[in-house]
């Protein structure tokens, strides 16, 4: 380490700026214990493959995300062990697309091992993972499956031809509300801005999510081209709305609890969430996707660039790709399958099911559903700074 | 600390004066934990809150550099958190005082004819460590959501507005910060109180003193170091406390505290020197507020 902190020193010209930057790199490798990131500006390599030998896998995912049966046990997971031989290690690790980053960015800057072989993450997160080189490139030659991916999500704008990520399970975001306390319902998200519903309504701390069905609202297309001025105008009436009071809280998974103990009488939320809900505490919400448009998202497997198992995630992914497991896991789930097939498998299992729009929607329902566009680094900092503004007042 | 400060009352041996190697070398464990835990994590934060954004570079990409705008920028951005932290730890600290003085005065003085009931008061201070104190203040937002027995009671009573709430406002915040600090304030003033020795009090009302006076001239003052030691234990954490505050739980978005700007510059906002350059203030903060205060309450030997 002193060795490489001489050369170092002697490279550059030994001013106040270098200095401090040499000690940042001391001080970090004395942190990290051996694993300083000094300054990080190369991307990692990826990791051999060594699937062939090692035939285990980590899959880390988010909660209620895949069919368990009474026991915890999950029945197309150990189908999958029983057929491949691959133990698969599953684990409940993200929380919040935020927080996991937060927890294994460092590793995958240094190209280590995160501990995870596949983990599944929201759109933009995996854009994040693919712009700074943290994942590797899909053999789609293993995933001969893939032929039954959703046209519409085969090219996305962060991954076109998907070489770094296949979709696992999608979502729609709408408002969804009690409906013994508002029996008439709501239609759109202006309806959330009734006086009768002041301090009694939730949105979402998703950026995208919540603003994005506010800029629809206001007739934007959040796929297509738009700018500062969109944003900002939604953003104003969101921050009016907070301000007032008419908004209560401003939160990610947990706003479950507040529709649960009736602190909010409507919120936005998460489709798949609201039929779970209603299974647990009695059929007392409804969602709906609002008239100005909802907004879809999917999470998506991929590979860290450390993993030394790539082979084992592919056997994964193109298992999960066979329409009878995907539309067992959707039952499970409620979230929307990207497999084509999974509908007509799931007729054979419940024909109720198959056409359950929040699971299975068809183009009508898709085409009020818009995917938010991608944002580069600068606008991701900006409409995030802006956007936290609210959430952490004034 | 107020444990130590009994220990010291009697006459300290004198310290050996020949140097020890074995004594350095005893020590070098304890050097080694603080250098590795301690000051390698602090010279890093530092360092951190000094980086500038990369050029051209992607969200969360810093070069260290000497950036000391950092300071001033978030001081300004955040100056109402930074006040609102402090204010709430101030007001959950005078709180859990004014609760726990008389509680600790009854097991420490009033029940030491009865130690059974003694021990058993103690036990119920602690027991609420049993149970996670993430779960102890969800269950308060559940007892005290919109639809409770308690907030609808209250209404009904016309004791709260029809429309108004508890849950997200800076009381919710308070009593929760306060509820959660409080066996820290109780536990050093019982280690005190429970040492008083009710003699003086009985020679302070033989010279006439009233109730109050007695209280005032010998039971503040000789409880004084359990009054320190558990502010301190309680304004310090509360202070940085991030839980009690953030929307997931008692709060709201207009209660946020230092803790909560940090969590979302470090994971959303990926601003790391921002969220650095907040916890080295935060630090630098509580170290001079406490500093004062220690020096003003006259009780320096108890650091």
């Amino acid at each position: 380490m002193i060795r490489r902190l001489i050369a170092q020193a002697r490279q550059t010209q030994l001013n106040r700026r270098t200095l401090l930057a040499g000690a940042g790199a001391g001080a970090s490798a004395l942190a990290l214990a051996a694993c300083s990131t000094g300054g990080g500006q190369s991307q990692p390599t990826a990791a051999a493959d060594n699937s062939a030998n090692d035939k285990t896998l980590n899959w880390a995912n988010w909660a209620a995300y895949i069919d368990e049966d009474d026991d915890g046990n999950y029945p197309t997971l150990v189908a999958f062990e029983e057929e491949t031989g691959i133990k698969v290690n599953y684990e409940v690790a993200v929380d919040d697309n935020n927080t996991y980053y937060g927890k294994v960015k460092d590793q995958l800057a240094l190209g280590q091992d995160i501990g995870a072989d596949t983990v599944c993450l929201t759109d933009w997160m995996v854009a994040r993972w693919i712009r700074f080189g943290y994942t590797q490139a899909l053999d789609h030659g293993n995933i001969p499956n893939l032929a039954n991916l959703t046209p519409s999500l085969q090219n996305v704008d962060f991954d076109p031809g998907r070489e770094m990520s296949i979709p696992w399970q999608g979502g729609f975001a709408g408002i969804a509300w009690n409906k013994e306390a508002i029996p008439g319902g709501l239609t759109s998200v202006s309806d959330l801005w009734n006086p009768e519903l002041k301090g009694r309504v939730g949105v979402l701390s998703e950026m995208r999510d919540t603003m994005g069905l506010l800029m629809l609202e206001n007739g934007v297309d959040i796929s297509g081209e738009w700018g500062d001025e969109e944003y900002n105008e939604a953003l104003e009436q969101l921050r009016k709305q907070v301000e007032d009071g008419q908004i209560r809280n401003i939160k990610g998974n947990s706003y479950l609890e507040d529709l649960k103990s009736e602190d909010t009488l409507a919120a936005i939320v998460w489709s798949g969430d609201i039929t779970v809900i209603n299974a647990e505490a009695g059929d007392k919400w409804e969602f709906l996707i609002p008239s100005g448009g909802g907004t879809l998202w999917n999470d998506n497997f991929l590979v860290p660039i450390g993993s030394p198992r790539k082979t084992n995630a592919e056997t994964l992914i193109n298992y999960y790709y066979e329409p009878e497991v995907a539309a067992e896991v959707a039952a499970w789930v409620n979230f929307i399958t990207p497999v084509v097939g999974a509908q007509e498998a799931a007729a054979a299992i419940d024909p109720e099911l198959a056409e359950n729009q929040l699971i299975f929607p068809n183009e009508e329902t898709l085409s009020n559903a818009y995917v938010f566009r991608s944002l580069s680094g600068a606008e991701e900092q900006k409409y995030q700074t802006e956007f936290q503004s609210i959430l952490l007042g004034a | 600390m107020a444990f130590a400060a009994f220990a010291t009352a009697e006459a300290q041996p004198q310290a050996p004066k020949k140097k020890s190697r074995i004594a350095l070398f005893l020590l070098l464990p304890g050097i080694a934990y603080l250098v590795l835990f301690f000051l390698a994590p602090l010279i890093s934060l530092v360092l951190t809150s000094l980086q500038a954004p990369r050029e051209f570079g992607d969200i969360g990409q810093f070069d260290y550099a000497f950036n000391w705008q950092n300071y001033v920028t978030v001081i300004q951005q955040y100056l109402p958190h930074i006040a609102r932290s402090f204010g709430y730890a101030l007001a959950a600290t005078v709180l859990a005082l004014l609760f726990s003085y008389p509680l600790a005065y009854f097991i420490g003085v009033k029940a030491r004819r009865w130690p059974l009931l003694q021990s058993l008061m103690l036990v119920l201070v602690i027991a609420p460590f049993f149970i996670s104190f993430l779960l102890r203040t969800l269950a308060w937002k559940q007892i005290l959501s919109d639809e409770s027995i308690i907030i609808s009671s209250l209404k009904a009573l016309s004791l709260m507005a029809p429309d108004a709430h508890f849950t997200g406002t800076p009381f919710a915040v308070i009593f929760g910060l306060t509820y959660n600090f409080i066996p820290f304030m109780t536990l050093p003033l019982y280690t005190t109180l429970e040492r008083l020795d009710t003699r003086y009090l009985e020679a302070g009302s033989d010279l006439y003193a009233n109730p109050f006076t007695v209280f005032r001239k010998i039971t503040v003052p000789l409880s004084m170091p359990g009054i320190v030691a558990g502010t301190l234990l309680t304004f310090i954490p509360a202070a940085g406390d991030y839980v009690n505050a953030s929307r997931d739980f008692l709060g709201g978005p207009d209660t946020q505290m230092m803790g909560n700007v940090i969590e979302a510059n470090f994971l959303v906002l990926l601003n790391y020197p921002a969220a650095a350059a907040l916890s080295i203030i935060l630090m630098a903060a509580i170290l001079v507020l406490v500093g004062i205060y220690v020096k003003r309450s006259g009780t320096e030997d108890l650091l």
